[in-house]
């Protein structure tokens, strides 16, 4: 009973993350059709930056909410310029080319982008720990549930409903559902696809960095913590089906369970239990758990 | 007609193999292991012909390089062929099971679950003690039917191995090129349905070039096992098989030799760059990735063509 709950939350908590990374992912690739490999690197980012500024906010001794503001702030900023310079800079080139090509864009854009972290951080490793103290923790029967924890549970759900409400009830979110379901329609009734796509992209990178600042009291901060973010984000966009946020949450959860079943039970699998599950959703749904298979083309 | 590539090649193969003894070993051993991803990277051109391109090629790569580095740990044989032919087995066998599910996916979902499969090897071999786990282990150096050469002669007997594994490799495929079901790789590109309605099964020739490209793809990394004489886990994360995505995308769809010249271009830049550049050479191959598809949509094997289109046009009007 007690691995059982415990099995949950930390499947809860693990899915969280593997949300927030993951959202970012699925919105570009559901307006964009591009599978942004960069998004790993967006995520480093966020994590560098909230290690240093919010460490330098906590040794002030400045008060404990406003360094949790700062955070959002920190990946909300970073997005906004790593967003910009990638899609106006870089990716505006190669629109129309062959998705696969796209792909390869965002590669190199990542392995350059790896080394800018380098340049600027140095080979060091950054430990972010107040914001853990701070939040406490919550006794739940036998179990001690970190306050943080419950933080980040909360907030990927906050940001699964807000981002499934603005799609279906604002006028920006019905614009951009225009624009996935058909591009070249939208453009033609006077939607202006481009700044669309602009505007999406750097939402994307500021959620690719939030999860990232967000994580990083619970990581090392070192180099190379996108690398292994990318597939895992991938993986769980690949489950839900491409460009669902629904699916995303779905996908998370799915994921996150499976691995903490793993690591509690079958501590050998956990590596690869998520791949797994991914190599078998695709067999039987190829197109995703939550997207219709598009017919193609003669 | 088809004369000339092959002496052109011929020729090429005597001046490198004739080349290895003046040429600085580091530059050999480099060399060796240029050609053996070489191999890979003419898999991944076989599937790109047909539109499509695998995150995962680093699964049949890693199985070849385990087979060798395994068979040389628990029985005692040694012969380079035996164990080459043992990485190509497997691989093959591999790729023939895994193409059941991976020819009936396309585009970006081909690619997914490609990524997926390798990266299930990645977490098997991390977390198996019995496999080496997350350092690999050492690969004892191969013999020759029972020759065992010493010094520098291993160097140069394992890189003219390699070279003949590529020149083999190299001709038989553009024969395959040649043939009903090579040529029939850029029609799949083009337009699938068309091609079921002419009555041939796509799912099974995408199958067919899935197998020819693993089983390649595990001759490489046998040969590469023997030459970097070590594997690990790494040999089938996502960033080995995004490698030689990118030197597929630098050698581009259209030529074999291509595939050989990009390969060693690529293994040489990234040693310089390595070596100049400590800290920044990411930078320098994302950069390089980003000119080629920028400028060079058609890879390196283009040029060629490019140059020699260009000649009658200048003579003409001149």
């Amino acid at each position: 009973m007690l691995t059982a709950f415990a099995i949950l939350t930390d499947g809860l908590v693990y899915a969280a993350y593997l949300f927030l990374v993951a959202v970012g992912l699925t919105l570009i690739f559901g307006v964009m059709r591009i599978l942004n490999v960069a998004h790993g690197s967006f995520y480093a980012f966020g994590a560098y930056g909230a290690a240093i500024a919010v460490g330098m906010y906590f040794d002030r001794g400045l008060p404990v909410a406003g360094g949790f503001l700062l955070m959002v702030i920190v990946a909300m900023a970073i997005g906004l310029v790593l967003g910009l310079v990638l899609e106006r800079g870089l990716l505006r080139l190669v629109y129309g080319k062959d998705e696969i090509v796209v792909v390869l864009v965002t590669y190199a854009a990542f392995l350059i982008l790896e080394d800018v972290i380098r340049l600027i951080w140095g080979p060091s490793s950054y430990a972010l720990y107040q914001p853990l103290g701070a939040a406490g923790t919550v006794d739940v029967g036998a179990l001690v549930l970190s306050g943080y924890d419950i933080g980040l549970v909360v907030l990927a759900a906050v940001l699964a409903i807000g981002a499934s409400f603005a799609l279906k009830h604002t006028r920006w979110g019905r614009l951009l559902t225009v624009v996935i379901f058909d591009r070249e329609l939208a453009a033609a009734f006077g939607i202006n696809v481009t700044l669309v796509y602009t505007i999406t992209f750097v939402i994307g990178a500021m959620l690719g960095a939030l999860g990232g600042a967000v994580m990083a009291p619970k990581i090392a901060v070192t180099l190379g913590i996108g690398v292994e973010v990318i597939v895992l984000a991938f993986a769980v966009v690949a489950i839900g089906g491409m460009g669902s946020v629904g699916g995303a949450f779905i996908g998370a959860l799915l994921v996150g369970e499976s691995r903490a079943a793993a690591v509690h039970l079958v501590p050998q699998v956990e590596l690869f239990v998520i791949y797994a599950v991914m190599a078998l959703v695709l067999v039987f749904r190829p197109q995703g758990l939550f997207t219709r298979a598009q017919p193609r083309k003669i | 007609m088809a004369r000339r590539p092959i002496v052109f090649g011929l020729l090429a193969f005597v001046i490198v193999a004739a080349a290895a003894p003046v040429l600085p070993t580091w530059l050999v051993s480099l060399a060796t292991v240029a050609f053996a991803n070489a191999l890979v990277v003419l898999g991944l051109i076989i599937l790109w012909r047909a539109g499509l391109v695998p995150f995962g090629q680093a699964l049949f790569y890693a199985i070849g390089a385990y087979a060798v580095a395994l068979i040389t740990r628990y029985t005692g044989m040694r012969d380079a062929l035996v164990l080459i032919a043992a990485g190509a087995v497997l691989s093959c066998l591999a790729a023939i099971l895994a193409g059941f599910l991976l020819a009936r996916y396309r585009e970006i979902f081909f690619s997914m679950l490609s990524l997926a499969m390798s990266m299930i090897l990645y977490g098997v071999l991390v977390k198996t003690e019995t496999l080496g786990s997350t350092d690999g282990f050492g690969v004892e150096p191969p013999t020759y039917f029972g020759y065992a050469p010493q010094g520098h002669m291993r160097l140069f007997v394992l890189f003219w191995l390699a070279l003949t594994f590529c020149a083999v490799s190299a001709l038989l495929i553009s024969l395959y090129f040649r043939s009903v079901a090579g040529s029939l790789a850029v029609p799949i590109r083009d337009n699938e349905i068309r091609l079921e309605f002419l009555g041939v099964s796509v799912d099974r020739l995408i199958h067919l070039n899935l197998v020819i490209s693993g089983t390649l793809a595990g001759v490489g990394g046998a040969l590469a096992a023997l030459s970097i004489e070590h594997v690990d886990p790494n040999m089938s994360y996502w960033t080995t098989s995004g490698g030689f995505v990118f030197v597929t995308i630098l050698s581009g769809a259209g030529s074999v030799a291509a595939a050989f010249v990009s390969s060693f271009a690529f293994e040489f830049l990234k040693s310089i760059a390595y070596d100049i550049l400590p800290g920044t050479w990411q930078i320098f191959l994302g950069t390089v990735l980003l000119i080629t598809i920028l400028f060079l949509p058609e890879g390196i094997g283009s040029l060629y063509g490019r140059l020699r289109r260009r000649k009658p046009q200048s003579m003409g009007t001149a």
